[in-house]
């Protein structure tokens, strides 16, 4: 194996961990805002990934385009989730709200199933086996428009959280629940907002997802840890660590991958894990709170 | 001896000695009454009381949430499959070999969780973390035939070994009910003595019970510690009774999941209630499938939705689980501790 095979796939991690961190911001900005870890997130991205796949299939357009319309549908999902469901659960134990989610992942995964059955399903676009040379660099085109599409959205939402009045709002909410109350905010309203904006981040996330890879009713699970991994190692809460954090997953996967065996990938996204967890609990960009 | 009966039984009002007594006879009874299909529903709920009780020592006693439970009855199993496959030495022999391999496992997953402060939401991962790391492990492990799976060999038999753990149900029944009732009865006296008590402070508030003078590392420790240990023997169980051990299976997330939804549901930190929950759980799930079936439904999935719904349904209308409304209306609710 040459060096620019190690480049080659090193790129082509960084582009993945682009989406995976974009999928992991959803989950950050839930828990840094709602205090609510997502247990259902990666089933909630397996939703938007079959939205794509049915919308690709039915009306030929590129899920790049259909992410926006994916992320509004998950946007209004997630807003009703908070608003019907998660808000009474807030001050509840953390164990709680776990068996409320994972109640509702396993509704999720299992209506997939029934609704698309067990087979994985792929989106076909005209570019699917394109790819760009730089040199000895080869880039898949998908991947790199996954991970452009990846950095627009991002760079969207904390434009959203900098400069919108709400944005700030939703900070303010999460700097100081009681502040908030004081000074009139509707909380219950910004947490549902807010558990939607999660929602339409892990949507888009799964747009784009379907670019890498095939989607089947039971990856949910897979990347609902995969998100926990990438948003500590990043650090919980913080907006920037989960994008870094899903680079460096990204990268640390695919050269896993070429150096060992594909099937082994994910055990050195754990080994990560449990290193920061071990030597930085609060993540590569988080703040420790006491 | 005596000083640990009085633990275990003493403060039992008389009613809650008669439903218990009821329980116990109804429970010994059933394998005589009930075909064997049944009686494997039942194995499966005693398997799930029996682990949710474990769990229930870490989590509901100490109130350190574990999500990665699977890893010590995953660890545990292979344990003693090996032992037997390998070296021909039996479940019991391998069960004592096991219980110091899921307890090193809790001690060095709660060394490292507690000496660097993770906690809450953090710690759950961490024990995600370190089970997927173990699956994953075990799926290129060759020495344990990696994802092929490791397999006990079934030869027909005569007779009902108890020693070797070969038997019919009804054996392995009666094995899982002791099992059963000795982690309740551990659990019991557990929870009535002076490390009860401090598990409790800690879980109420960590920081306070710290102020108190308690150790809280180390008590934290030794829930971690027993908790795995007392869990490895439903690994050593399940190895024996389905003779087949996959790391998919054996340590997948799903099975942590399944552990900690009985205790949950049943109420998290009460004794009765991992019974409660395994036993409401796995009928609930039995009785969907028969009546899928009846109604001719023959849909993969669909028996799991109801399942959620319900999950849903429970933890929506019962935040403290089952069992604290149920004991009120039986009359057996524990004095406030």
């Amino acid at each position: 194996v040459t060096f620019d095979v190690y480049l080659n796939v090193a790129v082509g991690g960084v582009l993945t961990g682009l989406v995976y961190g974009l999928m992991a911001l959803g989950l950050s900005v839930i828990f840094g805002v709602v205090r609510v870890v997502n247990f259902a997130h990666g089933e909630m991205m397996s939703i938007a990934m079959y939205l794509a796949v049915v919308l690709f299939s039915v009306v030929h357009l590129d899920p790049l385009i259909m992410l926006v319309p994916i992320a509004a549908v998950l946007f209004v999902f997630g807003y009703a989730l908070q608003a019907g469901l998660i808000n009474p659960f807030i001050t509840r134990p953390e164990h709680s709200q776990f068996l409320l989610l994972v109640a509702l992942a396993i509704i999720i995964v299992n209506v997939l199933l029934i609704v698309f059955g067990p087979d994985a399903r792929t989106v076909q676009t005209s570019y699917a086996y394109d790819s760009f040379q730089l040199g000895v660099l080869i880039v898949d085109a998908a991947k790199l428009y996954a991970g452009a599409a990846a950095i627009v959205v991002a760079a969207l939402l904390f434009a959203f959280f900098r400069f919108t009045l709400i944005g700030k709002a939703i900070r303010a909410c999460a700097d100081n629940y009681t502040g908030a109350l004081v000074v009139g905010l509707n909380v219950h309203r910004l947490y549902a907002l807010t558990f939607g904006i999660g929602a339409a981040c892990v949507g888009a996330a799964g747009a784009m997802m379907t670019l890498i890879v095939d989607v089947t009713p039971i990856i949910g699970p897979t990347y609902t840890l995969l998100a926990f991994v990438i948003v500590i190692t990043g650090g919980l809460g913080s907006m920037p660590g989960a994008l870094i954090g899903g680079l460096l997953i990204g990268l640390t996967e695919a050269l896993a991958g070429l150096l060992f065996t594909p099937s082994a990938k994910s055990m050195f996204a754990f080994g990560i894990l449990v290193l920061v967890l071990l030597f930085r609990p609060q993540g590569i960009l988080g703040k420790r709170v006491t | 001896m005596a000083a640990m009966f009085e633990r275990f039984a003493g403060g039992l009002s008389p009613r809650t000695a008669i439903l218990l007594a009821a329980l116990v006879a109804v429970l010994l009874a059933a394998p005589l009454i009930v075909n064997d299909y049944l009686l494997t529903v039942l194995i499966i709920i005693l398997y799930f009381a029996y682990t949710g009780q474990a769990w229930n020592i870490m989590m509901g006693f100490a109130g350190q949430l574990s999500l990665g439970h699977a890893i010590y009855a995953g660890l545990a199993g292979y344990v003693a499959a090996v032992l037997f496959t390998r070296f021909g030495i039996g479940p019991w022999l391998g069960f004592i070999a096991a219980v110091p391999v899921a307890a090193a496992c809790g001690a060095i997953i709660g060394f490292l969780a507690f000496r660097f402060s993770v906690a809450g939401v953090y710690f759950a991962i961490l024990t995600i973390a370190f089970a997927e790391f173990a699956r994953i492990g075990f799926d290129h492990l060759d020495f344990v035939n990696a994802s092929a799976g490791l397999f006990l060999p079934v030869a027909q038999y005569t007779h009902n070994d108890l020693w070797r753990l070969r038997g019919d149900p009804a054996m392995f029944y009666y094995v899982m009910l002791a099992a059963t009732f000795a982690a309740l009865a551990l659990c019991r006296v557990l929870i009535k003595s002076r490390m009860g008590y401090f598990w409790l402070a800690i879980r109420e508030d960590e920081e306070a019970a710290r102020a108190a003078g308690i150790d809280t590392f180390r008590y934290k420790m030794y829930a971690v510690v027993i908790s795995a240990a007392v869990t490895s023997f439903a690994g050593v169980f399940y190895a024996f009774f389905y003779n087949n051990l996959f790391p998919e299976q054996v340590f997948g997330i799903s099975r942590s999941i399944e552990m900690i939804l009985g205790p949950i549901i049943g109420g998290v930190g009460t004794l009765f209630g991992p019974i409660l929950g395994a036993f409401v759980l796995t009928s609930l799930a039995e009785s969907l499938n028969d009546a899928l079936a009846a109604f001719g439904i023959d849909l993969p999935g669909a028996e799991q939705v109801f399942y959620g719904i319900c999950l849903l349904f429970v933890v929506v209308a019962l935040p403290e689980g089952i069992w604290p409304r149920l004991a009120r209306r039986l009359g057996v609710a524990e004095r406030a501790r």
